[in-house]
């Protein structure tokens, strides 16, 4: 029995088990590369998703417990010709290293953004401590943020 | 913007065409030339212009670092090209240039000065050509964006100079560079290529291949290091949904299937069906330093020197030590392989860090010829040094062997990289030294016990450095570490001293047996001799009774050594605060970038956490390619610093790796990093000098006299996690 999903506004249909973390189906049925596998155990943050708004880890979620719920994923943000503000700004704040944690950065700060528009810089760190980055580009990371809420 | 590598992401035919590398030897005595060069002499190794454009080769790799950003800003800079002109393709066994790995913060050093007079001497050929048709003199000719063009408003792009196949000759390194008052885009930010792609979720990663017919491997690695499998019972693994092939090979387990979720059950199964003997093999945690000192080790003296000094009055010594730490990278290694459906030929996806030295290394452990394989590199997360990226290339082909014609990808789980990967050796360093009556150093000697802090693969004609390699039933051995020459060194790396000191000795005793793998990891053993030097220093500045910074210039003649540590006690010197601070200096390796950091510290004595709110810091690297990309290198080191040495460990018992996931390697936080400010002594007209192990030995080396001023002792073991700090302050 096919499972049907929403992702970036676009209906789609696995036969994947119900029970395969949503991460697998996301990159390997989808194609899509924005959720990257970090740790499975949703320590990390690397494959993290927007599920109707709210910051998941695609590692821990299975397929089956969706429920028809709409999945935002990086691509889903912004195109290269029509960057999200928050892409936009990272590119700008050269907010990178190797880069591989930025979908869970940028997913964060948009839920972040959503719900507060205006976060002061420690609410931003704060909100980001449970997204790891190993190369040490915490702070153009949250400098990108705060160029998108100027930016808006 | 430059176009990268697109060749190996999404859709890519899965052919088996070798090339011959283009890297050629000279004859008998040729010409020394500039950095990589000198052994792949060729200007067509490095540029090729053709009818569809201009394309840069390298045998440096992105890592996350920018180098390949930099090295198209200096080709760019000297063939007075756009930078988005250039086709750029790095690491391809079958394509660029030997430059062994891209480490050693060397790829501007060495690459880049390849890069440069190959562009340069390529401009110049062109330029002659065009005098030629044009019958004009070659200096009435100016170029733009890669068309030349004459006085008479006559003009030839470089493509429509190809067909002479002009770069098909040696280089003769006779064609200087460019003034650095001439350049226009070295010097700039020149926006990262890699970073939009990164952001918009496009196919960059080897994460994101997606070949035809592509298959998911995974793993079985065995409980501990010394573990011998008793039983395992594969058939029932093979019967699992989407198992394709399960591969096992002495006590090497790897499944094979066609979904990634499938291959992940399956490892799971496998690894429950499997039964271990795990006999102990890892030294005592709690008497690990002891333990590694009594081991094999060959032991050379690497820098000695006798001179006249008036006599010591004082003498001291003190011994400090760190223990293991991880790359830890975010994303796991992974490789994609596929051999040929008749088994003769492979290729290889990753992530490495020198295609080439991995190829000879697969090709032994392999059985094949290494002209039967091609390796590509395509980026990975951040590795910062040698981490699991070239084990799971040959994991990946062990597991494609067992499906020829079909590429497998492998990514290793979170807990085959913690626990397999090679991490940054624990050492111990003995100093002591003499003080003369006027408050100078005149006697002094560093000790460091360490095992060896480069175990790539490719090293030597018979041993493997290849983790699979060592557990196949016929097994291949590790090559045998061999100590490596100054300045450069290894365990020893920064352990001779900038300073001027009339007498001193530096001993390196290179630890040969290796209980835990340990490999090159960012500064090798620079973060820790510059600790154990840089904080030793602040010992004798406290005997004698002078400032820690004054005491540093006491002993400094090297002007550039100088002009950063009075840059960096300046910068600070700006911002107030009644924390204690603590300075740190380091040129790494004697030879790459300068760098003086401050940080001020806060310990809480009751918990025994040390937080750092602080760091200021002062580089000199040179000319400067891009600021902004030595910006990024220089305080992501400081930050990486202060991650290893406020709560990095790799947990252990005599039996079994106890770090397997985030749980048990906690690194740092966004609230928890310090605030940095960075102040960049340019200098045009000198080398550019390699940044990006520059900064972390100066980092911990302040943190550290910080902390001494804040604990009102010197606390010598690394890492200070609230448990070691308790411990010392008890």
């Amino acid at each position: 029995m096919p499972i049907a999903l929403t992702v970036n506004d676009g209906r789609h249909e696995t036969t994947a088990e119900a029970d395969t973390p949503l991460l697998y189906v996301l990159r390997n049925d989808l194609g899509l590369n924005g959720p990257r596998f970090g740790c499975g155990t949703g320590q990390c943050g690397a494959c993290t998703v927007l599920v109707e708004g709210v910051p998941l880890r695609a590692c821990q979620l299975e397929l089956g417990a969706l429920g028809g719920r709409a999945v935002t994923t990086l691509e889903g943000l912004g195109t290269p010709a029509r960057p999200h503000k928050l892409q936009r700004a990272f590119i700008a704040e050269q907010a990178a290293q190797c880069g591989y944690c930025a979908n869970g950065m940028i997913l964060a700060a948009k839920a972040l953004l959503d719900a507060t528009p205006e976060p002061s810089e420690a609410e931003i760190r704060q909100y980001l401590d449970p997204y790891l980055c190993r190369c040490g580009t915490h702070h153009r990371i949250v400098a990108a943020v705060q160029r998108a809420i100027r930016e808006g | 913007m430059p176009r990268l590598p697109r060749r190996s992401l999404g859709g890519i035919a899965l052919g088996f065409a070798f090339a011959t590398p283009q890297a050629t030897r000279a004859q008998t005595a040729p010409p020394r030339l500039p950095g990589s060069l000198n052994t792949a002499r060729r200007l067509d190794a490095w540029l090729r212009i053709g009818p569809d454009g201009i394309t840069l080769l390298t045998g440096k790799v992105e890592l996350g670092q920018g180098a390949v950003t930099a090295l198209c800003q200096m080709a760019a800079e000297e063939l007075d090209v756009a930078p988005a002109r250039l086709r750029i393709i790095s690491g391809d066994t079958a394509a660029t240039p030997d430059e062994g790995y891209t480490a050693g913060s060397q790829s501007i050093e060495n690459g880049g000065a390849a890069l440069r007079y190959a562009a340069a001497e390529a401009r110049a050929i062109l330029l002659d050509l065009a005098a030629q048709r044009f019958g004009v003199a070659v200096e009435s000719l100016r170029v733009d964006d890669g068309t030349i063009r004459a006085p008479d408003g006559r003009s030839i792009a470089y493509e429509a100079l190809a067909a002479a196949n002009p770069l098909a000759r040696e280089a003769s390194g006779r064609v200087a560079p460019k003034p650095p008052a001439a350049h226009r885009l070295v010097g700039t930010s020149l926006p990262r290529l890699d970073i939009p792609a990164k952001v918009m979720g496009e196919a960059i990663y080897v994460q994101d291949m997606r070949l035809p017919d592509m298959l998911f491997g995974r793993v079985v690695r065995p409980p501990s290091y010394a573990a011998t499998l008793r039983a395992v019972d594969l058939d029932a693994i093979r019967a699992l949904p989407g198992v394709v092939a399960v591969v096992r090979d002495g006590r090497f387990l790897g499944v094979v299937a066609v979904r990634e979720e499938q291959a992940i059950k399956a490892r799971a199964a496998l690894q429950r069906a499997a039964a271990w003997d795990m006999p102990p093999s890892l030294p005592d945690p709690a008497r690990l330093h002891a333990t590694l000192k009594g081991l094999k080790t060959d032991t050379t003296i690497p820098s000695e020197k006798r001179g006249d000094a008036p006599p010591a009055v004082k003498r001291l010594s003190a011994s400090y030590t760190k223990r293991y730490f991880a790359h830890a990278s975010i994303g796991p290694s992974c490789a994609v392989a596929a051999y040929a459906a008749d088994g003769a030929a492979l290729r290889v996806w990753s992530h490495t860090q020198g295609v080439f030295p991995l190829r000879r290394d697969l090709a032994k452990a392999l059985r094949l010829a290494e002209g039967a394989i091609t390796v590509s590199h395509v980026q990975g997360a951040g590795c910062y040094g040698h981490n699991g990226a070239d084990d799971v290339a040959l994991d990946a082909a062990l597991l494609a062997r067992a499906v020829p014609g079909r590429p497998v990808k492998l990514q290793w789980m979170r807990d085959d990289e913690f626990a397999w990967e090679p991490y940054n050796p624990a050492m111990e360093m003995a100093l002591s030294a003499g003080l003369s009556a006027e408050g100078r150093i005149v006697e002094w000697t560093h000790e460091v016990w360490s095992n060896h802090h480069n175990m790539r693969p490719g090293q030597s004609k018979d041993g493997v450095n290849l983790l699979a390699a060592w557990h196949l039933a016929e097994p291949r051995a590790p090559s045998y570490p061999v100590a490596a020459p100054q300045p450069f060194g290894a365990g020893d790396r920064n352990a001779v001293p900038l300073y001027d000191f009339p007498n001193q000795r530096i001993v390196n005793h290179l630890v040969v047996e290796m209980p835990v793998r340990v490999s090159a990891l960012r500064t090798l053993g620079a973060y820790g001799n510059v600790f154990a030097l840089e904080a030793f220093m602040d010992e004798l500045a406290a005997a004698a009774g002078v400032d820690p910074a004054q005491f540093r210039l006491n002993h400094l003649k090297d002007a550039r050594a100088r002009a950063v540590i009075e840059a960096v006690v300046k910068l600070a010197g700006e911002d107030a605060s009644p924390l204690p601070r603590g300075l740190g200096f380091a040129r790494y390796k004697n030879t790459s970038a300068y760098v003086a950091c401050i940080a001020e510290v806060a310990l809480d004595r009751a918990s025994g956490t040390v937080r750092v709110p602080r760091i200021w810091s002062a580089v000199d690297s040179g000319q400067v390619i891009s600021p902004d990309g030595l910006l990024n290198q220089i305080e992501g080191g400081i930050l990486q610093a202060v991650s290893w040495t406020l709560k990095e460990e790799v947990r252990f018992d005599t039996v079994r790796i106890l770090t397997r996931g985030w749980e048990d390697y906690p690194i740092l936080t966004f609230s928890e990093a310090p605030k940095l400010r960075t102040t960049v002594l340019n200098r045009p007209d000198l080398p550019p000098l390699g940044a990006g192990e520059a900064s972390q030995g100066p980092a911990v080396a302040a943190i550290a006299n910080a902390l001494t001023r804040a604990a009102g002792m010197p606390i010598r073991a690394l890492p200070y996690t609230p448990e070691r700090i308790k411990e010392a302050l008890a």
